[in-house]
């Protein structure tokens, strides 16, 4: 099996609803966050930002920008950097893994990041009494002090894996592999798929004229895309300034 | 000096005067106290976890990295000085060699104390060592400074052992008469270590695509900040020796050192100072124009934020930069002890700077073109941590200068008013 999964995030489809960073911390044993904690301490494998073209009254536009692991192809900016091989890139679908059993916490993969998607365990995970119950079995509950991030939820993989091993299949079948935030989007942007498989829609999407990766000049290769409709919105993901403040639709 | 107030005369070498034994324990007592609090800071942060601190998840490195970087850096003078003498037989730099040791000692010991309470999982440290990625300059930084430490541990034993009570006994002398043997031995070890820790340090920041601030293109695998690193850590260690064996000679109210040996040493700071300064110029004239352009980037996205804009980037060339290189180069400055003196600190300031901006500088910009700029203030543990470590510093300091033969021969000007 060789893939390279990959999401294309249609930017004039997302409302903003969080739909997706819920479905992310229940299928990820994210804990609720610490009373103490701050927007930049908390833990958001999925996190969607808004952003404007900085135009006020009726030229203002507005739209939703949901930020995860890019899981980049090319130079993978957090992998080279980890003193103890806790960053990997799985050869075989391009996601790249975080083992929170092997972090020492020093964050240097944090710094690394380009999109600010890696988050570090401040505090001792912990969850109100009762609530312990909804853990999902499948997915290790990380410690404090290591770094986590978006993994595409592999123990989805895992699942579609052992389902197609069961049913003597060596691939699986990707009706089985979807990952949380793609299932709970209820607009249906993300589309989630085979980055390398020309049959795939994610495939065709990805190679929309108004498709684009963020910080692309960076040549990390992300494997997540997104795309618009609206030029200022291109524009501000390619840090053009001037575009962007335009607020022009196409 | 009667024996009732040098009670601790016996562990004193003979023939050096030394301030009264109360005196002495009073000078260590605020520190003691500083000491304690950053034991109890840092026990904090071991104990509930980084929560304590003010870091997050965008200033994932904050004041400790920092600081960690800087007094390397400082401490970069004891490699250098056994270098110049060792390997380059600089044998009038001797008298100040035994110095350069401890403070090499402190330096980093220090740092790798704050190191071990800034990361997530302190009892993992080993994993470094059992799964290193070779490809990370961090793991590069822990082997050298790792052997490093071990190298100035066994280079501080021989000092230690040189103690008056300490030679009393018979397997310590001969152990440190076998261990001074190997002293050249170590400090080309130490060197060589040294050199390319100070550059992965440099390295960690180079190598960082995803932060246009701090990636630079190099040679091989190194960003040019790895060599920039090695530069300025050579250039100000020596200028950082100076500074507080000025401000030893201060306290204790003796010429400790020949002025020989500062206006060499300082001359060596502000030689190795310009030619960073010429190079450092080189490289940002070459990132500006190439290396951040074709990654999307133009000084706009880093020069437009107060209070980190192009004022940092001058004062680190120019006041901090060829200024005190100047001062430490020409003779009529350097000649006259408060201009050097001015030399050293202006030096180190650049170089504090320095590490400033590329380690908060670098996080604090956004990259992505709707982030913020962000702001970091330390928390009171971070910050009482740290000061444990200048605590430990001044009070190994004083230990080593009261019982250990730091400075040698001791140029005793008759005064009782050390503090040492």
């Amino acid at each position: 099996m060789s893939a390279r999964y990959g999401m294309v995030i249609d930017l004039d489809r997302c409302a903003g609803c969080g739909a997706c960073m819920v479905a992310c911390a229940a299928e990820n044993n994210v804990p609720p966050a610490s009373p103490r904690a701050t927007p930049r301490t908390g833990l958001t494998p999925m996190l969607v930002r808004k952003v404007s073209n900085g135009m006020e009254g009726t030229a203002r536009r507005e739209a939703f920008i949901p930020i995860t692991c890019m899981h980049c192809g090319n130079e993978t900016p957090c992998v080279s950097v980890c003193p103890q091989q806790a960053v990997e890139v799985d050869k075989s679908t391009g996601i790249v893994m975080q083992m929170p059993q092997r972090c020492l916490g020093c964050r240097y993969c944090m710094a690394a990041c380009p999109y600010h998607a890696r988050y570090f365990n401040w505090w001792d995970p912990a969850w109100p009494v009762g609530m312990e119950k909804s853990l999902n079995p499948e997915v290790a509950v990380r410690m404090r002090g290591v770094v986590e991030k978006c993994n595409l939820c592999h123990a989805r993989l895992h699942s579609a894996k052992e389902k197609a091993a069961a049913a003597g299949r060596k691939e699986i079948d990707h009706a089985d592999y979807i990952p949380a935030c793609v299932e709970a989007c209820p607009t249906g942007a993300i589309l989630f798929g085979d980055l390398s498989d020309e049959s795939d829609p994610v495939f065709s999407a990805a190679h929309f004229p108004n498709a684009f990766r963020l910080l692309a000049r960076l040549g990390t290769e992300p494997n997540v895309y997104y795309k618009s409709e609206q030029a200022w919105v291109r524009a501000l993901a390619e840090r053009d300034t001037e575009r962007a403040t335009e607020g022009k639709h196409v | 000096m009667s024996d009732l107030l040098l009670i601790d005369r016996r562990w004193i070498a003979r023939g050096v005067e030394r301030t009264p034994t109360m005196r002495f324990v009073l000078w260590l007592v605020p520190w003691v106290a500083l000491l304690a609090l950053g034991i109890y800071a840092a026990g904090l942060c071991l104990y509930y976890g980084l929560n304590q601190t003010n870091m997050d998840n965008r200033f994932a490195f904050g004041m400790w990295i920092f600081l960690d970087l800087a007094i390397i850096a400082m401490g970069a003078g004891a490699f250098f000085t056994g270098f110049l003498v060792y390997i380059l037989k600089q044998a009038d730099l001797k008298p100040i060699l035994n110095s350069a040791v401890v403070l090499g000692f402190i330096c980093y010991s220090g740092a790798v104390a704050v190191l071990m309470v800034d990361v997530g999982q302190p009892l993992r440290a080993w994993f470094t060592f059992w799964y290193p990625n070779t490809h990370s300059m961090l793991t590069e930084v822990t082997f050298c400074i790792s052997c490093y430490l071990l190298v100035l541990i066994l280079e501080y034993i021989p000092v230690l052992l040189r103690n008056r009570q300490l030679r009393k006994v018979p397997s310590f002398l001969v152990f440190e008469h076998q261990l001074h043997k190997l002293v050249p031995v170590l400090a080309a070890v130490g060197a060589f270590l040294s050199f390319f820790h100070q550059g992965s340090l440099g390295g960690l920041y180079g190598v960082l695509r995803g932060r246009p601030f701090a990636f630079r293109q190099g040679f091989a695998i190194w960003p040019s900040t790895f060599f920039l690193f090695i530069l300025s850590a050579i250039a100000v260690g020596p200028s950082f020796l100076i500074l507080v064996t000025a401000t030893a000679e201060t306290l204790t109210g003796r010429q400790l050192v020949q002025p020989s040996v500062f206006r060499k040493l300082g001359f060596i700071s502000g030689l190795l100072l310009a030619l960073y300064v010429a190079v450092k110029a080189i490289d940002t004239l070459v990132w500006l124009n190439i290396t951040s352009p074709s990654l999307g980037f133009g000084p706009r996205d880093y020069y437009s934020y107060w209070p980190l804009s192009s004022t940092f980037l001058f004062a680190v060339t120019v006041p901090l930069g060829l200024l005190p290189a100047l001062l430490l180069i020409m003779p009529t400055t350097a000649r006259k002890r408060g201009w050097l003196l001015l030399g050293a600190a202006l030096a180190c300031a650049g170089v504090l700077l320095n590490r400033f901006v590329l380690t908060v500088q670098t996080l604090a910009l956004p990259t992505l073109a709707f982030d913020q700029f962000l702001r970091y203030i330390p928390s009171w543990q971070e910050v009482a941590t740290f000061g444990g470590v200048i605590a430990y510093g001044v009070i190994v300091y004083s230990l080593s200068y009261r019982y250990l033969p730091l400075f040698d021969p001791p140029k005793g000007a008759g005064k009782h008013v050390s503090l040492g």
